[in-house]
């Protein structure tokens, strides 16, 4: 007992540590995603998203505005102004009046010019020229300074990916698909299934293991077939090829499996005698199901809803292939692909893009993950 | 703008609506043409109540089995057929494309990569996952600890890669480098790599998107696997100086096995099926391709019907001895 005790410290700090460290491993990409989202462009591009709170340090020239400028105060001629211009912060730490020796001055310093008139830059990058002699420069001199950049964020880089980009308008499609996708298959899978729980029919055993067959068929195998078939309707009948009905029944017949097989065992149990009184008292199976099956189950009806709203919501390749790319139908994930294809390397705008992506799923995600974890539990152990 | 989310809004309300219709016309419209109320005699009237009743399972279950017949099964053998056809689908080529494929060099890439795919990520998430959801079972934060592990599961696999690449991102030697990866590599006194263009290696950084996400699964379902150990087979091995590990190895690890197996399966079913990864990163470049993406490379690149179909095939038979196994249990349990 005593052995165990002294050892017991050590085990725990240990478990910490590492629960810890595989934790910040894998949170540390998402947050860099994030972070760099909101930075400033140009300081994406120089800097590791890591450096993002601390201020970079840049060199930078200012040129004092011309002679006219000036003010006479008390017999002195001054010439006073801010050298940034668009209202940025900066801590300007040295200075000076070539590009060689930009730290000959601190900042608060004088320096006396050749002409004998003295100039000031103080450290937040005011500047103060003072001369006895009236200035009657027409182009100012050059002020080379070396200053601490603040860090900045900027909802800027998201404003351009939704209105430049195409993400704004691929977020309407991709709501477009999604709802109807999540929808349309829960319905028919959730008849499906109260008909394979509750009513006796020929072949309903074939059905049910014909489905759970079809829970591990890999939809790459529908992917000619049924893009053929649409192809063959649409020129019959002059439709478009590819069209939200085309995406939605694709996703609709791609989910089903999943969804009768959940719902089904689910249903299956639900008490027996609620449902037999209620078909003593001459209620059809259309009444039960929709009076007390249907309330009954709605927890695996939102299980089953999360699944497939994050699985139509994240897919690219059916989208693609059924929906494809242009045409203005253009989903979310394949207009990321396009970006990272055209703007490989603007950082700002990719990682601005998939963070529009993923939060509306992130949300989704987080305020529904009872739900999630249920429908994953019912789903893999059986 | 506006007029797009009204356009949507129409779309989405009219697909919705129109399904919930179909449902309730039909139930409907079977009650009343088939109705008994209009019948006085109490035999004619069970009979047509019958017969209106083994009409309804139908309706009931009728668009699923239509669905997935239309959308599954009659693509199962449609593809097989096209796999033995030409390019246009056009002529007989009978296993020619198969041959053509085994032959490619590219396509024996992809296969080596999805066997290490295979080996690699469905392992790697498991243990992973196992490890963190024992490691958290009795912390006090241990559900901020699973609820972050778990969050990737939410993030598409576009979005995944966007956020790897960012991490595996390259600038020139003495650059200063914006890619976590590079930058640690920098501070250790190493050379920056272009790491996605190395090839071999190049895979297993691709395979490490799929094991960040896939963990959160793993760990969620061993996790809750754990929770249902009897307490006492713990304390019994306790009370008999069993460590930690030999805790974990011998008394827990045992008793979740069957999950454990369960969890590796469904994770490779998915492994045989990943193609977003591969197709956001590289798209097979640099020896990175794999089955699902040269699948989709033969069909809407090179326009080949019959090659991408063999391909598809080849998919599918790989999955076939899972679904087997499947159907056997599900047939057992309801006999």
């Amino acid at each position: 007992m005593t052995t165990n005790k002294s050892k017991l410290p050590i085990g725990t700090i240990a478990k910490h540590a590492t629960v810890l460290l595989l934790v910040i491993l894998w949170t540390l990409p998402t947050l860099g995603l994030l972070v760099s989202s909101v930075r400033d462009k140009d300081q994406l591009t120089v800097s590791g998203w890591w450096t993002a709170l601390s201020a970079s340090d840049r060199n930078e020239v200012y040129r004092t505005p011309q002679g006219a400028a000036q003010q006479e105060i008390d017999g002195v001629f001054v010439i006073e102004s801010s050298m940034i211009a668009d209202g940025s912060r900066r801590i300007v730490n040295a200075w000076g009046l070539g590009p060689r020796n930009i730290d000959e001055f601190q900042a608060g310093e004088t320096a006396i010019l050749e002409d004998g008139s003295r100039m000031t830059v103080t450290q937040d990058a005011r500047m103060r020229w003072e001369s006895d002699e009236p200035f009657t420069h027409t182009r100012g001199i050059r002020v080379f300074y070396m200053a601490e950049v603040p860090p900045t964020f900027t909802l800027q880089n998201y404003a351009e990916v939704l209105s430049s980009e195409g993400i704004g308008r691929a977020f309407i499609n991709t709501m477009t698909v999604t709802l109807p996708a999540t929808f349309i298959p829960i319905l028919i899978a959730a008849f499906a299934a109260y008909a394979l729980a509750w009513m006796n029919f020929p072949g309903r055993l074939w059905i049910l293991a014909g489905i759970v067959g079809l829970l591990v068929v890999p939809l790459q195998i529908s992917l000619i077939p049924v893009l053929r078939m649409y192809t063959n309707l649409a020129g019959t009948f002059g439709w478009e090829a590819k069209s939200y009905a085309g995406v939605w029944l694709a996703h609709t017949g791609f989910g089903l499996p999943l969804a009768v097989y959940l719902l089904r065992n689910y249903m299956a149990g639900l008490p027996k005698e609620v449902m037999e009184s209620a078909r003593m008292d001459g209620a059809s199976h259309f009444d039960v199901f929709r009076t007390i099956v249907l309330p009954l189950s709605i927890p695996a009806l939102a299980s089953f809803a999360i699944f497939q709203f994050l699985w139509v919501w994240n897919d690219l390749l059916v989208a693609l292939v059924f929906l494809g790319q242009g045409e203005g139908k253009t989903v979310m994930t394949a207009q990321l692909i396009e970006l990272l294809g055209s703007r490989g390397d603007n950082w700002e705008i990719l990682t601005s893009g998939a963070f529009i992506t993923m939060i509306v799923p992130l949300v989704v995600f987080i305020s529904m993950q009872r739900y999630f974890v249920r429908g994953l539990l019912a789903g893999s152990v059986k | 703008m506006l007029q797009q989310i009204s356009l949507a809004a129409f779309t989405i309300a009219l697909a919705i609506g129109l399904s919930v219709l179909f449902f309730y016309g039909c139930n409907i419209l079977l009650d009343r043409l088939m109705s008994s109320d209009s019948l006085t005699d109490d035999m004619a009237r069970q009979r047509q109540d019958n017969r209106r009743e083994s009409i309804r399972p139908w309706i009931f279950v009728g668009p699923a089995v239509l669905i997935l017949l239309v959308y599954l099964v009659y693509p199962v053998f449609a593809s097989l057929w096209y796999s033995l056809l030409d390019r246009n689908a056009d002529n007989f080529v009978g296993l020619s494309n198969y041959i053509w494929a085994f032959g490619n060099r590219t396509f024996q890439i992809a296969i080596r990569n999805n066997i290490m795919w295979l080996i690699i990520v469905p392992t790697m998430s498991t243990a992973f996952g196992l490890l963190i959801a024992y490691m958290t079972d009795r912390l006090w934060w241990g559900q901020v600890a699973r609820t972050l592990v778990f969050l990737p599961m939410a993030i598409s696999f576009v979005g995944a890669s966007v956020i790897w690449k960012f991490v595996y991102d390259f600038r020139g030697v003495g650059e200063e480098q914006i890619g976590l990866l590079n930058a640690l590599v920098v501070a250790l006194g190493g050379e920056p790599q272009a790491w996605i263009a190395i090839p071999f290696w190049n895979n297993l950084l691709l395979m490490v998107i799929l094991i960040w996400i896939q963990t959160g699964f793993a760990m969620v379902i061993l996790g809750a696997a754990i929770r249902g150990v009897p307490e006492d087979t713990i304390e019994a091995s306790i009370m008999e100086g069993a460590n930690n590990y030999q805790i974990f190895f011998k008394i827990v690890i045992p008793q979740i096995f069957g999950t454990i197996v369960v969890v590796w399966t469904t994770i490779t079913i998915l492994v045989l099926k990943v193609f977003d990864i591969v197709f956001a990163m590289t798209n097979g470049q640099w020896n990175s391709n794999v089955l699902a993406n040269f699948m989709y490379d033969q069909l809407f690149r090179a326009g080949d019907i019959g090659r991408g179909s063999a391909v598809a095939i080849v998919i599918m038979l790989a999955v076939t001895p899972v679904m087997i196994y499947n159907i056997r249990r599900a047939r057992q349990e309801h006999q």
